[in-house]
């Protein structure tokens, strides 16, 4: 047992996110990438963050009443031409949170929000330079979808 | 990319012995169950246990125990302590204009594949194998019954 393992875990609950909370998420993504991007943290919030909304999901990790995680997603119709299903295309838990369990709630809790939208089956794209995440999904049992994703320098 | 023998044979003990952390697994099971000399595989495991992944003990009940993190040991720690990977792992440097667009195209495939086998740990691979019905952990299972 490590010296992280043996710190004791608080209490972490799973909502969907309040627009007191983004202050704490800016933060959170700010130590993640490095990068402060308020802007669009509130166009987020602004999308997803109503309740109510039946195919976008915005949840948050709470604990101790400081967010530690978040995870954000929606069920788009046909994308790519493909049947509905469920995307996240966010997420994030705090550095000294992590391997905690705390990703796998967020991914769960999202994945019973896809489920109940209809869906069953949930998709997501990373840069293949993000290792802590690719293995993170790759951690839940996610393969391989069968997309290329490609770019072009537009110059 | 292609894996060599050697490399395979690597992947394959180290899940083995990841499987059954407090067990003691014999080299002569593993080389028995995937059909190998025990000569080659004793090579592919002193090369794992100079990268302290494995620990191994002499005598009656002897065998190999996984000393690795399941969590944060990835396939790529493994393959690249059997493998030269890189642009030019062949030796060969392209220099026409066809070998040139060739290889942007075969380097594509590695950095995919590349990247693949960082983001899998030895806990997601064994994940995976309980999900395949973990032939392999029921087998090494009776041997120890």
């Amino acid at each position: 047992m490590t010296a992280t393992d043996a710190t004791p875990a608080p209490e972490v609950g799973i909502r969907p996110v309040e627009p007191a909370d983004l202050d704490d998420i800016i933060a959170l993504d700010t130590a993640i990438t490095g990068i402060g991007k308020p802007d669009y943290w509130y166009e987020l919030l602004h999308r997803y963050g109503t309740r109510g909304r039946q195919q976008r999901f915005f949840l948050v990790a709470v604990a101790e009443g400081v967010v530690v995680g978040y995870v954000i997603g929606e069920v788009r119709d046909w994308e790519f031409g493909q049947p509905p299903c469920g995307w996240v295309f966010g997420v994030g838990v705090q550095p000294e949170t992590r391997l905690r369990g705390v990703g796998t709630r967020l991914l769960d809790a999202i994945c019973a929000g896809f489920r109940r939208a209809g869906v069953t089956k949930v998709r997501t794209l990373t840069s293949r330079e993000n290792n802590p995440i690719l293995s993170f999904f790759r951690s839940q049992g996610m393969m391989a979808a069968p997309f290329i994703p490609l770019e072009l320098e537009l110059g | 990319m292609k894996l060599q023998k050697a490399t395979e044979l690597a992947l394959y003990s180290v899940l083995e012995f990841a499987a059954h952390p407090t067990t003691q697994v014999s080299a002569a099971e593993i080389a028995e169950k995937y059909g190998v000399s025990p000569h080659h595989l004793a090579k592919v495991l002193r090369e794992l246990g100079r990268a302290g992944l494995v620990e191994s003990t002499r005598g009656v009940g002897g065998g190999y125990r996984f000393a690795g993190n399941a969590k944060r040991l990835t396939l790529f720690d493994v393959i690249e302590l059997f493998e030269t990977l890189g642009p030019d792992a062949d030796g060969h440097e392209a220099a026409t204009p066809g070998e040139r667009a060739l290889a942007s195209v075969t380097s594509e495939i590695d950095e995919i594949a590349k990247a693949t086998f960082r983001s899998i740990t030895v806990d997601t691979m064994l994940k995976l194998l309980a999900r395949e019905g973990r032939p392999a952990d029921r087998e090494l299972a009776v041997r120890e019954a």
